[in-house]
């Protein structure tokens, strides 16, 4: 396997509404700062990959404006994901261990704040049994958590905690949206939003990108003094049948973190993609996170969730601290579906 | 020349798709099961029962071809409330999702529950479907479920 | 079983609230007040219409707002023969890319008061505006581009549609 690093992250502020600012224009400065943070040009890049969402975007074919804010002459190689940019990073991975290029550029984006997210998402269910009843993934992610609530030791309040820990942890993330120091007691006596959720258990709504640039072997070592090495990495789905599936588990991320090797060693940190609660807690058996682990030290979808951009944001802010010096080895995790349906993990290792 | 600052320029619009999907056979048989008010289930290469039926085993990916008739009760698995349905759901009242377990089958079909008030709704309640008044090949033919003896 | 489901209807409706990015936002002001806007790409020269924030040659911010007269050369165009739903056109009309004096880049709109087999590139152009008083924030305030009479222009061989 060929050593592939992450050199580059760079986000954008995580924003209610960008207002004025469309896709090309959040995304062209995160671009220009993450290659000349990587100290690539684009026509170095050996290829390039996103992921957005067109239903999220309203327009078909949506990414391929975004691909003004690139500057794409002489034509570049390039293909896109209609999912989370954590899976465009896989794509990009995948074509780099084929050894024809050396680098990428990745990036992921929506803006949630144009149409109603939560009906959106309700087009990703089987047309036929469930997309007709427009069950919203609030809805659904609730279903998950009173599950989770009756079959075992967590509670209300340990997801109220995981709320807290994340927004606290946030305060220190510029670009995080929700950060503060909530107690959790004060959480609990908040009204459900959809029972047995409240609304400090659900992802604010986010309009953003993040942009991250790989690069394999020596390449790597010239453009970073500490490359993020990714170590294994690894996806896989369940059924997308929510009656079939056992809610309370994440069969899918623990044989991802297995095949990716997150046991093969110590994790210093965990940037875990967990939009609700009590999902956190899911993940964090799945994964077989012990204590002293740091848990979302940048604060999480809870403190931003740039839908199609949260889940690359997840791996990049783990690569950060690894090449900053405060982790030597973290796992990353992207989630898509409904329900935590389909799961990407990332081993990441400083030399 | 200095451009005034911007601001902001928006405006709504709908994006509307009138898809029209066929089915196929094992889907179909579903839905004409429902047109005529009847739930079937498909068995799976496990002799267990998927219901909605699948025209492929989740595990094995065997072709699946065996129905047979469950529910029209069954047991409320897990459930959330909505206390503000939104558009296109299947009541415009407070209602529960859940997701059930139909007398008859192994795994569970989402849907929604109308009883009246989140204090009635607990997981292991049996419930039974409420039919459409006419009913077309779609799982909306299914109105919703309802506390069984209501 | 008689009669079994073939096909089901799955309608689907969402709604969205679309916002202008910055530059699209003046272009569209400045339809408003009768005005073309494009914008001068400070890497490559080139002038872009509509002005999009953005060279997409250059993958660089473009500031520099340049109004263009509402006249220009059709570099191609197409004849369609089926009727769009929604729209007020009827078939054959002409759809060309018309690029406008001064500008790098060409301007997508229709062209009318000419038989369809007569248009051809190099054709020159110019807009017919609706009413004042209909004005809004829309490229629609031009109804179409219609021939000025003047000689055909030769269009470079690297013409950009």
């Amino acid at each position: 396997m060929r050593d592939v690093a992450i050199v580059s992250f760079t986000q954008a502020p995580n924003v209610r509404d960008a207002g004025a600012m469309n896709e090309v224009e959040i995304l062209m400065p995160l671009v220009a700062e993450a290659l000349e943070k990587s100290t690539l040009t684009l026509q170095e890049i050996g290829f390039t990959c996103s992921g957005s969402s067109d239903y999220l975007a309203g327009a078909p074919f949506s990414f391929v404006m975004a691909i003004d804010a690139l500057g794409a002459w002489p034509p570049i190689s390039e293909s896109h994901v209609e999912m989370d940019g954590a899976w465009a990073l896989y794509e990009a991975w995948v074509k780099l261990q084929h050894g024809a290029v050396d680098s990428a550029l990745v990036y992921g984006f929506g803006k949630s704040s144009s149409g109603e997210i939560r009906d959106v998402l309700a087009l990703q269910l089987d047309p036929y049994y469930v997309a007709p009843l427009w069950p919203d993934s609030v809805s659904l992610a609730a279903l998950q958590a009173r599950a989770l609530l009756e079959s075992s030791a967590y509670s209300e309040k340990d997801m109220a905690e995981v709320a807290a820990r994340n927004r606290r942890n946030a305060r220190s993330n510029p670009k995080a949206q929700l950060s503060g120091d909530f107690d959790s007691a004060a959480l609990l006596a908040e009204p459900y939003l959809v029972s047995p959720l409240r609304k400090h258990d659900c992802p604010p709504i986010t309009d953003g990108a993040a942009v991250v640039v790989l690069a394999a072997d020596d390449l790597a070592r010239r453009i970073s003094k500490r490359p993020a090495w990714i170590r294994g990495i690894d996806h896989r789905i369940e059924p997308h049948s929510l009656g079939v599936r056992d809610l309370t588990r994440s069969p899918s991320t623990e044989l991802a973190a297995e095949k990716a090797g997150v046991a093969r060693g110590p994790l210093d940190l965990a940037e875990l993609h967990a939009p609700f609660t009590h999902q956190e807690l899911i993940l964090r058996d799945a994964l077989g996170l012990k204590h002293g682990v740091d848990i979302n030290p940048s604060g999480g979808a809870l403190a931003a969730n740039p839908i199609m951009a949260a889940g690359l944001a997840r791996i990049g802010e783990a690569a950060t601290r690894i090449s900053g010096g405060l982790a030597n080895r973290a796992v990353a995790h992207a989630t898509s579906g409904p329900c935590l349906q389909q799961n990407l993990v990332c081993v990441l290792e400083g030399e | 020349m200095a451009s005034p600052p911007e601001q902001l320029l928006s405006a709504s619009y709908a994006l509307e798709y009138t898809y029209t999907r066929s089915v196929g056979p094992v889907i179909g048989r579903f839905l004409t099961g429902l047109r005529e008010r009847r739930i079937e289930g498909i068995v799976g290469s496990d002799g267990k029962v998927i219901v909605p039926p699948t025209e492929y085993d989740p595990v094995t990916g065997e072709t699946l071809e065996d129905f047979v008739e469950v529910g029209p009760a069954g047991v409320v698995t897990t459930w959330a409330w909505v206390s503000e349905p939104r558009r296109g759901q299947p009541l415009d009242r407070p209602f529960a999702w859940a997701l059930i377990r139909l007398d008859g089958a192994d795994t569970a079909l989402l849907h929604a529950l109308d009883a009246g008030d989140e204090s009635r709704v607990s997981t292991g309640m049996r419930v039974t479907a409420r039919w459409r008044e006419e009913t077309t090949g779609h799982i909306r033919d299914l109105a919703c479920f309802e506390p069984e003896g209501a | 079983m008689d009669n079994p489901i073939e096909e089901i209807q799955t309608p689907i409706r969402l709604d969205y609230r679309y916002t202008a990015g910055g530059a699209t936002a003046r272009f569209l002001r400045g339809l408003k007040e009768g005005r073309i806007l494009g914008q001068r790409c400070p890497s490559c020269q080139k002038v872009i219409v509509p002005a999009r924030g953005a060279c997409a040659r250059c993958g660089v911010a473009t500031k520099e707002e340049i109004e263009l007269p509402d006249r220009g050369t059709v570099t191609t165009f197409c004849v369609v023969h089926i009727p769009v739903p929604g729209s007020a056109v009827k078939p054959p009309f002409v759809c060309a890319t018309i690029k406008l004096d001064g500008a790098d880049i060409g301007l997508f709109h229709l062209v009318s008061e000419i038989p369809p087999d007569e248009v051809r590139p190099g054709m020159r152009v110019k807009a017919q505006w609706k009413p004042r008083e209909e004005w809004d924030c829309t490229l629609e305030n031009i109804r179409y581009f219609t021939p000025t009479g003047e000689p055909d222009v030769e269009l470079e061989g690297s013409a950009h549609a």
